[in-house]
């Protein structure tokens, strides 16, 4: 069971809810995906429109638990202010702190991101970052109240997968005890279970689902993933070898001459 | 009285926040509300006065990664 600020989950997939092509696909997706968090943002409101309808009024009736983020914030003041109308929304304390610094590579602003999880985290915020690979960064924000870290594994919508498994290696073997979901850049289903079969606890992906041709299959091999790579860990797995060995047992064989 | 309300200017009567939803057209449980980059919760906007050029911001649930 993974425990996130102390909340029990069953499922280590954590599911995005955009881009997917049609309200049917998403809710069929998030279905086959298993999953028991989905991410949501806020966004600007059209004057006359009635709230709580349509996009969010499917996703309430599955009665998941939201994880809502601050996509698209630049500043500190940006981020902690989104976070604030979060919660006053979604009565969750829970939220993915995104602060982008830049425009290309969507990668955190990671002197940013520390000092609103300090501050969201004084003001009793569960803080999930999102932040890169860098283990003095991870540092610093547990320093600064996280219990939880998302390291990037390469750009967000980038479907590259892991780019440096070193770095990911690093930052989960100093932080045994912490839950690490690794969040963005995960294109396919063994993206996920290689980064699960390097110890993370569990995966957040969007785009790779949303954007593939059959999202609900997609959704769908993403959870066989990721409980395949986790299985596999906690299986222990054998270490690569330079020399060829016999599976097959050489004593007893046949001698033909 | 004008304000500013996500990004547009609008000539509105009322004065609270919770009237200005009302009066704008906005229902529902589900908005997020800020003035001045200042958050304004649901159960504060009654009670919360605008002023000429004051800037609104009014949100809601959307898909998000």
């Amino acid at each position: 069971m993974l425990k996130l600020y102390d909340v029990d989950i069953s499922s280590r997939l954590l599911l995005g809810t955009a881009q997917y092509p049609s309200p049917a696909t998403l809710m069929d997706a998030i279905k086959a995906s298993q999953t028991e968090i989905i991410t949501v943002s806020l966004r600007r409101e059209m004057s006359g429109s009635k709230s709580g309808d349509g996009f969010w009024g499917l996703l309430r009736s599955l009665e998941l638990r939201v994880l809502p983020n601050t996509a698209g914030c630049h500043t500190v003041k940006e981020a902690v202010l989104t976070a604030q109308m979060a919660r006053d929304v979604f009565s969750t304390d829970w939220i993915k702190l995104e602060v982008i610094g830049n425009h290309d590579t969507l990668q955190p602003d990671v002197f940013a991101l520390v000092e609103a999880a300090r501050i969201l985290a004084k003001d009793g915020f569960k803080v999930f970052p999102y932040t890169t690979d860098d283990l003095v960064v991870a540092e610093r924000l547990l320093e600064a109240g996280c219990d939880v870290l998302m390291p990037w594994c390469a750009p967000i919508g980038s479907a590259m997968g892991p780019l440096n498994v070193h770095a990911l290696r690093s930052i989960r073997g100093h932080f045994p005890g912490v839950p690490i979901i690794v969040d963005a850049g995960i294109g396919r289903p063994s993206h996920a279970a290689a980064v699960m079969e390097l110890g993370f606890d569990a995966v957040l992906l969007n785009t790779a689902v949303a954007k593939a041709g059959n999202p609900v299959s997609m959704a769908s091999a993403f959870a066989k993933a990721v409980g395949a790579g986790y299985q596999a860990h906690h299986a222990v797995m054998l270490e690569p070898r330079d020399l060829a060995v016999p599976s097959t047992p050489v004593i007893g064989k046949a001698v033909f001459t | 009285m004008k304000l500013i309300v996500n990004g547009q200017v609008c000539d509105v009567s009322a004065k609270s926040l919770e009237m200005l939803l009302f009066e704008l057209g906005f229902e529902g449980d589900w908005l997020a509300t800020a003035v001045n980059s200042e958050l304004v919760r649901a159960t504060e906007r009654n009670s919360h006065s605008l002023k000429n050029g004051d800037r609104i911001e009014i949100l809601t649930p959307k898909q998000g990664g």
